[in-house]
């Protein structure tokens, strides 16, 4: 059992590794046909991961529906929701679900009017909370938070009309903010983060590193 | 052939014959000849000067589905805005031949534009090039649409290279021909694959050492350190801890390295009997992750504790996501939150409403966009690489503290090449830059 668990997985991980690592290299057709059938099988996978997904969501709201805990009627509103979508797909406007989805039903009202400005709220919020972020953080108490105060003042004002009305120079300036200091910080943060990546995908391909196995991975 | 086009073949040879007495110049014949293909005035009067050297070659380092065009470079002075180069493609010496593709002479890219097909030769300059992966064929039924043909690997064509000017256009008499090749290496990345072969062989040297000397140093990630402090405050609370995953799927290095912090948090919670809430926006990540907590359930000996529930899969879209886990924090007000993985515009959201709510957060991710808002909002946050040294800074198991070195090291020769590559460009030394830029 424990081979099934571990060393199995372990092999499989370290030939699709080198696989795929090869295939990068090599332009062959057979290698790029290769590489599409591995990407669909990802996606076969992942269509069946989906169902596990929807598993988990309805029985764990399904728990708290029948047990009444706090907040049960959040997880009501989840079935409802459910419902309502998946039943307006599968009607499809009458040609239920084995053609194509047909456009102009309820189930693209819903997305358009329900589901994409439910959307668009979540994302406004965000500006708010930029502000109150900013707010808190723009307070000049040592020398770094002045640095950052500084910049973050040069670059909002270089990137809004107003900025450039207040002073001509502030979107040069904001320029060389964002393309020599900024970018610096960024390609170096990203050195390291590129060979941290490699450096954790030569652990996993080799097997010193198990923890996707779940558990200890020992 | 017809009359038409016979005579006009005559006349033009005829021409050029006259024109080269005058000139003094190596004879027209040397170069391939020119055949006017419609009516109007002789090639020689036609577009001076000509272009020489055409040929056609196999695209490099391709599965073989592409021919290159190349030829001498015009003078952009002297031609005229309205040239255009045309190369036709046929499956035959005799054609037909089919339109592939055409370039304005004066803006034709030239061969040192591409160094991927044509290396970095300074000759690059004086040639301009077309390449080709497919032509145009006229439908079979009558006003149906002309199909575009692919060009196939292993298989002799035949092309054409016409100049054409106005309504007029000349050809030249030899046909081009090449059969494309499929390539097993891909020379262009070969700098990158003798990276990619040291940073192993540099890892897996280190990993080996670090097994005959485990007490290698690894600096304080203070952010790794505050876990244990952070559990302990939830204990004090009586409230859950909250570990928010990343929306990239177990494919994604960051959603792993998020992993690996998940197991030794799960369990110090479960040392301390706290309750742990694990959020998950992708299925397979909510499967490895009730491994992970079960396991470390297992490990301290208290198998009862584990909660499968607890560790819930919560919605695959984002906003979706983020509504859900806001809603519940602000419901359970758990006192630690830990936001490890890859995250996109709503770790504002999370980090926001974990602040609002007094909880101590901890952040994790390789995502720099999202690094400015985790450092301004949250306690403790691992940035990039961080993350990742995460499973060996918390197991400290030789092993793993060997590969981080084996980085580090990989680190400091890419520091290297860059300064090097950056003085020797500020002095005018081109070859090192060339040798390890990516193609």
């Amino acid at each position: 059992m424990l081979v099934l668990k571990r060393t199995v997985p372990v092999i499989i991980a370290f030939v699709l590794g080198i696989t795929a690592i090869a295939i990068y290299f090599i332009p062959h057709q057979k290698a790029q046909d290769l590489n599409e059938t591995l990407a669909l099988w990802d996606r076969i996978i992942a269509a069946f991961a989906f169902f596990l997904g929807m598993y988990s969501l309805l029985y764990i709201h399904g728990q708290r529906i029948r047990r009444r805990q706090a907040g049960w009627g959040y997880s009501a509103f989840v079935y409802v929701g459910f419902a309502l979508m998946t039943g307006t797909a599968a009607y499809n406007r009458g040609h239920w679900v084995l053609v194509a989805p047909v456009p102009g039903g309820a189930y693209d009202w819903l997305f358009d009017y329900v589901f994409i400005p439910a959307e668009s709220t979540m994302f406004a919020i965000l500006a708010f909370f930029i502000a109150s972020a900013a707010y808190r953080t723009f307070r000049a108490r040592t020398i770094e938070a002045v640095i950052l105060l500084v910049a973050a003042v040069i670059v909002m004002l270089g990137r809004v009309p107003v900025g450039a009305l207040i002073w001509g120079q502030f979107p040069a300036l904001q320029e060389w903010v964002m393309s020599v200091p900024n970018m610096a910080a960024k390609r170096g943060l990203l050195l390291g983060v590129y060979l941290g990546a490699v450096a954790t995908a030569l652990r996993i391909i080799f097997g010193i590193e198990r923890a996707y196995l779940g558990g200890s991975g020992e | 052939m017809t009359k038409t086009r016979l005579s006009i073949m005559l006349a033009a040879a005829l021409a050029i014959g006259a024109a080269s007495a005058w000139v003094d110049e190596p004879a027209m014949a040397a170069e391939p000849s020119l055949t006017e293909t419609t009516g109007g005035p002789s090639a020689a009067q036609l577009l001076p000067p000509l272009p020489e050297l055409v040929e056609m070659s196999d695209l490099p380092n391709d599965n073989g589905t592409g021919l290159v065009v190349t030829w001498t470079a015009p003078d952009t002075t002297v031609v005229p805005k309205s040239v255009f180069y045309r190369v036709a493609i046929g499956t035959s010496p005799d054609g037909p031949f089919y339109p592939a593709g055409e370039v304005n002479a004066r803006l034709g890219l030239r061969a040192s534009s591409n160094p991927a097909i044509f290396g970095w030769s300074p000759k690059n300059e004086g040639l301009q090039f077309l390449v080709v992966r497919s032509y145009l064929v006229p439908s079979a039924a009558p006003g149906g649409e002309p199909e575009r043909v692919g060009i196939e690997p292993d298989r002799t064509y035949f092309a054409q290279f016409s100049v054409v000017s106005g309504g007029m256009e000349a050809t030249l008499s030899n046909v081009l021909v090449c059969a494309p090749r499929q390539n097993w290496f891909m020379w262009t990345k070969l700098n990158l694959f003798v990276f990619l072969v040291f940073v192993g062989v540099v890892v897996l040297v280190f990993i080996e050492l670090a097994r005959r000397n485990p007490n290698m140093y690894i600096r304080k990630i203070a952010g790794l350190d505050a876990v244990e402090e952070a559990v302990g405050r939830a204990t004090e609370m009586g409230k859950p801890v909250y570990f928010v995953h990343g929306l990239e799927p177990i494919s994604n290095i960051s959603t792993i390295a998020a992993l690996n912090i998940l197991g030794p948090v799960a369990r110090q919670t479960f040392k301390y009997e706290t309750e742990l809430k694990v959020l998950n926006n992708d299925p397979i990540v909510l499967a490895v992750s009730q491994e992970t907590v079960q396991q470390a359930a297992l490990d301290v000996g208290r198998p009862d504790s584990y909660d499968e529930d607890k560790v819930m899969f919560v919605a695959s879209n984002q906003f979706s996501y983020a509504a859900a886990v806001e809603g519940m924090m602000v419901r359970e007000r758990p006192a630690t939150v830990l936001l490890m993985g890859y995250f996109y515009a709503e770790s504002l959201l999370f980090t926001e409403t974990g602040g609002h709510i007094g909880a101590i957060q901890i952040a994790g991710t390789d995502a720099y966009t999202q690094l400015p808002f985790f450092i301004t909002t949250c306690d403790y946050t691992l940035m990039g690489e961080e993350l990742y040294a995460a499973s060996a800074y918390l197991s400290r198991e030789p092993k793993l503290l060997g590969s981080l070195r084996g980085q580090d090291l990989g680190k400091v020769v890419f520091l290297g090449i860059l300064a090097l590559g950056a003085i020797l460009e500020l002095v005018g030394v081109h070859w090192f830059t060339r040798l390890v830029t990516p193609l």
